[in-house]
């Protein structure tokens, strides 16, 4: 399919070939689930390339095919030493593609870079367009630019400038140099203001392009300006509250990607701003390097020592945020609401600071939040989702409210939505599942999903004849806990681990499953695991019902389970809980050869799923972006 | 409701069967005329002789219109109720909305009630109630022209339905060439529509007729595929497999459209599936679009049940016993296209349609 695209396998660690990295090319590889949807709407957005000008090219689009320029790349080679993306210099928003081909790289990667959800502790997020050495500038790479943080606040520079570099490119050829010599200058200026402006990270070159402001309001710009969310605010709050123009409300429609761990600058820089310190793992495993990866508890004792000392948190925030760190909290319904009530805390005690409006300090207060609850632990989807439903009814606050009439809106909009999209959810699925279940039936779940537990005590409660076989697994073992809440309510059960799962399959007539989220394609993202199970009882033709709330669904698409994921703590896996004699591993972390692998999630394809059930109804797995784009608008987020 | 109906045959023998067996067995037309002046008297040993009076106090029965639509055989039951809920409508003297959704909700009820096994029948009233009843332009406030507004959609649902069949047989068009072999299960009237299209307009084709036992709908189908002149081949069940290589493709039609995109039709469809797909023949089927039912079953045994008894010729020891079932489930990856009113469609939009209906 790709010719340029390196075989996944690892074969010398020391070396990466992952993805799009061609070596020689100096290209950054970002294989990211993020892109492929971004990446899917770009092409229409070609077709209005030429008409409507500065407008109309997304900074992220795939610029069309290029004519070297060779007189464009000297300037870059010297700047970024070939074969490594690291941040460090910034190159200018266009990012040089040699051909087409590697322009889809170029904006592959510029998606990658977004600073996602640790976007607060790093000011670039900035992704960097490291490949611009080997390649002749002809092609716009806003998206460098786009990832920039906010911290410049010239999103909409940044914007508006790949506008204009992605218009300019449209023009002809003759023009190029000139531009080339505009971008030159840009350069230059963006090194002195990246200079000036340590902390804002990478985004300096791209606030001084100052083509931006004319063409920020670009609807194309919105796209990758929609990386904003929570890194522009974050950002934005920690510089300058930057001002937002309504735009935004468009861009938030759009997934971010996600901070890619593997560029040591923008780790660097993540470090400097973070509230929570961690040292990153030593021994890690190549193909997951863009995922972060923390020693496990370093972080505890430090933050609870600075418990009192933490101004700018708001303590119910910090709880949670210790609550996720220490797996006290763990489901996705869980960790929404703790986090949702801890905002509405947040909400309550707010007030506006002086000559600041409510709707942008807010937003970006929230936005510093999440940031420090990333840093605890990666989001999940649904939180991700549940972010984003707050921020949309903060800015849709209308502005003559006065600032208790806004925070009483808000706290109730938070309780509408725990009440309908989890607790009322969560009844419709009981409600449809239950249909499903007839007297005899031996029905298989896997791991400890919420809602399959409701599903089973209600069933039982109607008085269905029935038995369950929960399957387990290391390191977390979360199906005893469901075990024994079940058997205290009388169902009969059977409890085995993931090794018998194909042994135990031929007695199953229905298979319960929770999700974390479904994808826009129907794959279902949930605990490692699943995908296992999902697929040995479609090898054995039982049917495979997946329970998820509707507000977990995601419009992202994702095709396999390693670009976007979680890591977990290595140490889990080497030891065996009360088993000390199992010791096998200690002191083995320190070894050159091996690398030990902790991954939280797994995807789902959707040929194992039967049916979807969600408080929509019981729908295909094919409906899910029919619901996504039905809903997602209006009552997704209400 | 004073004239609930109750299921002509009481002993869960499905009547949906019994009706479609009673109007297309191959009979003579005396027969016929007894036969259909005995399912038109089914409902009135249970109503009184004279049309009943309706809660509302009205003199109108849902049922027995219903009923004078339904002796004619070529109309689908569907539309039958289709008809009867808009006559409702139009006769109802409720004067708020309220009451009127009430009085149109206890007649779907009654409808349905009539015959639980019946899909299309459940299907048909329940898209009915949603696409009248979710106009936003019923915010009228006078509530007569609200009331004609959902008269006139009402009608147009009734038209559309009624023209179903038309308007399928045009789409399927393309997709018999000169030169063809199908393969036709069951006696659907859309199906032969589409056939009698074809054969009116002067394509080259020819048919391969299951038996369709115990209904032996192959034998009425392939009686009404001479009169077109068209090449018709009948085979016994069995002999499906035999003949499948020699099929260019596979027409059926559907009692119901469950939500999965799958079909639930008379028993053996999914056998025909099953084969054609391991051969790789295109399987199409042909359902209006009132045919979308809500349902999603998991396997052949999620359906509510609807049995049929089964006359083998010979008296039948009482030890054994008999699969009675009339219908089973094809699943939708064994489907090619759907040929509906609303367009030739895949199986998975199905639940697109469902879920812009009804949410």
């Amino acid at each position: 399919m790709d010719p340029r695209r390196a075989p996944r396998t690892v074969s010398d660690p020391k070396v990466r070939q992952v993805g799009f990295f061609a070596p020689g090319a100096a290209i950054p590889d970002r294989s990211q689930s993020g892109p492929p949807d971004h990446i899917s709407s770009l092409p229409p957005t070609i077709a209005d390339l030429s008409p409507s000008g500065a407008n109309s090219l997304s900074p992220v689009m795939i610029p069309p095919p290029r004519h070297a320029s060779a007189p464009l790349s000297p300037l870059r080679r010297d700047t970024v030493p070939v074969g490594s993306y690291n941040a460090s210099d910034f190159m200018p928003a266009t990012s040089p593609t040699a051909a087409t081909s590697s322009s889809d790289d170029v904006a592959w990667v510029g998606r990658g870079g977004r600073a996602g959800a640790a976007s607060s502790s790093f000011p670039g997020g900035g992704f960097d367009m490291p490949a611009a050495s080997s390649v002749p500038a002809s092609g716009l790479t806003t998206v460098s630019v786009v990832n920039l943080p906010p911290g410049l606040s010239e999103k909409a520079g940044v914007a508006a400038e790949l506008q204009n570099d992605r218009t300019t490119h449209s023009k002809p050829l003759k023009e190029k140099m000139t531009k080339a010599e505009r971008r030159a200058l840009q350069e230059a200026q963006r090194a002195a203001k990246a200079a000036a402006k340590a902390e804002g990270g990478k985004a300096p070159p791209a606030s001084s392009g100052a083509v931006s402001s004319a063409n920020a309001k670009s609807a194309k710009a919105a796209k990758p300006s929609s990386q904003k969310n929570d890194n522009v605010t974050v950002a934005a709050s920690e510089k300058k509250g930057s001002d937002r123009p309504p735009e935004k409300d468009r861009k938030k429609d759009v997934p971010q990607p996600r901070m890619q761990y593997d560029d040591k600058s923008r780790v660097e820089k993540a470090k400097k701003r973070a509230v929570v310190k961690q040292t990153e793992a030593r021994n890690r495993v190549e193909l997951f390097r863009h995922l972060p990866q923390y020693e496990h508890g370093t972080q505890l004792p430090d933050l609870e020592s600075k418990f009192f000392q933490l101004d700018p948190m708001h303590p119910a925030v910090y709880k949670v945020g210790l609550q996720y760190l220490s797996g006290d909290l763990c489901g996705g319904n869980a960790r929404c609401i703790a986090m949702l009530l801890a905002f509405q805390e947040v909400i309550k005690d707010y007030s506006t600071p002086p000559e600041k409006t409510l709707v942008r300090d807010l937003t970006a207060k929230i936005g510093s939040y999440v940031s420090f609850l990333i840093e605890c632990r990666p989001l999940s989807i649904s939180m991700g989702n549940a972010i984003r439903f707050l921020k949309n009814r903060i800015a849709k606050l209308p502005l003559t409210f006065s600032e208790s009439e806004a925070k009483a809106t808000l706290h109730s909009d938070i309780d509408r939505f725990i009440n309908e999209k989890i607790i009322l959810a969560d009844k419709v699925i009981v409600k449809h599942a239950v249909t499903k279940i007839r007297d005899g039936d031996v029905l298989l779940t896997y791991g400890s999903s919420s809602a399959v537990e409701m599903i089973l005590l209600h069933a039982h409660e109607l008085g269905k004849q029935f038995r369950v076989v929960v399957v387990d697994s290391r390191p977390k073992l979360e199906g005893k806990l469901l075990l024994r809440r079940l058997v205290g309510k009388g169902i009969s059960c059977t409890y085995t681990h993931m090794n018998a799962v194909s042994y135990i399959m031929h007695e199953v007539t229905r298979v319960f499953l929770g999700a974390s989220s479904v994808l826009s394609n129907g794959t279902v993202y949930s605990s490692v695991g699943t995908a296992c199970v999902a697929m040995v009882a479609h090898a054995f033709h039982v049917p495979v019902l997946v329970c998820c709330e509707a507000y977990k669904f995601h419009e992202r698409v994702q095709l396999d389970s390693i670009c976007s994921n979680e890591l977990g703590d290595p140490d889990a896996i080497s030891k065996v809980g009360g088993r000390g004699e199992i010791n096998f591993l200690d002191g083995c972390a320190n070894s050159e050869n091996l690398q030990l692998l902790n991954l939280i999630y797994d995807a789902t394809p959707s040929d194992y799923v039967s049916m979807i059930i969600t408080d929509y109804g019981m729908v295909p797995p094919t409906s899910v972006p029919v619901i996504v784009r039905e809903y997602g608008r209006e009552h997704l987020w209400i | 409701m004073a004239d609930t109906l109750q299921n002509p045959n009481p002993n869960n023998i499905s009547a949906y069967y019994q009706t479609r067996a009673a109007h297309h067995g191959v009979v003579t037309s005396d027969w016929l005329a007894q036969a259909q002046a005995a399912v038109g008297r089914h409902p009135d040993d249970v109503l009184p002789p004279e049309p009943e009076v309706k809660v509302a106090g009205k003199p109108f029965s849902v049922i027995h219109e219903f009923n004078n639509w339904r002796n004619q055989p070529d109309l689908a039951e569907a539309v039958a109720a289709i008809r009867a809920l808009a006559a409702v409508i139009r006769n109802s003297e409720a004067t708020t909305m309220m009451e009127l959704e009430i009085e149109l909700k206890k007649a779907s009820d009654s409808l349905k009630s009539w015959d639980t096994t019946s899909i299309s029948l459940t299907a048909g009233c329940d898209l009915f109630m949603r696409y009248v009843t979710r106009t936003s332009a019923l915010e009228y406030e006078d509530f007569n022209s609200a009331k004609s507004r959902l008269i006139e959609r009402a009608e147009k649902f009734g038209e559309i339905s009624y023209k179903a069949r038309r308007i399928i047989a045009m789409l399927s068009q393309d997709f018999i060439f000169d030169g063809c072999t199908i393969l036709v299960h069951g006696f659907s009237r859309v199906v032969l529509e589409v056939l009698k299209t074809a054969a009116q307009n002067k394509k080259l084709f020819r048919v391969f007729c299951t038996e369709g036992r115990p209904d032996r709908t192959g034998l009425r189908l392939s009686n009404e595929l001479a009169k077109l002149d068209v090449p018709v081949k009948l085979l016994i069940d069995s002999a499906v497999a035999y003949s499948m290589d020699e099929v260019d493709m596979v027409f059926v039609g559907a009692d119901g459209v469950v939500e999965s995109g799958g079909i639930i039709n008379m028993m053996g469809t999914y056998q025909i599936a099953l084969v054609a797909h391991s051969m790789d023949k295109p399987v199409y089927v042909a359902a209006e679009s009132y045919k979308f039912a809500r349902l999603y079953p998991l396997d052949q045994k999620d359906m509510a049940p609807a049995l049929r008894p089964i006359d083998f010729g010979v008296p039948i020891p009482s030890k054994v016993e008999v699969e009675t079932s009339a219908r089973d489930y094809t699943p939708p990856q064994y489907l090619t296209l759907l040929f509906t009113d609303l367009g030739v469609l895949t199986p998975s939009v199905v639940s697109d349609e469902l879920i812009q209906l009804y949410l």
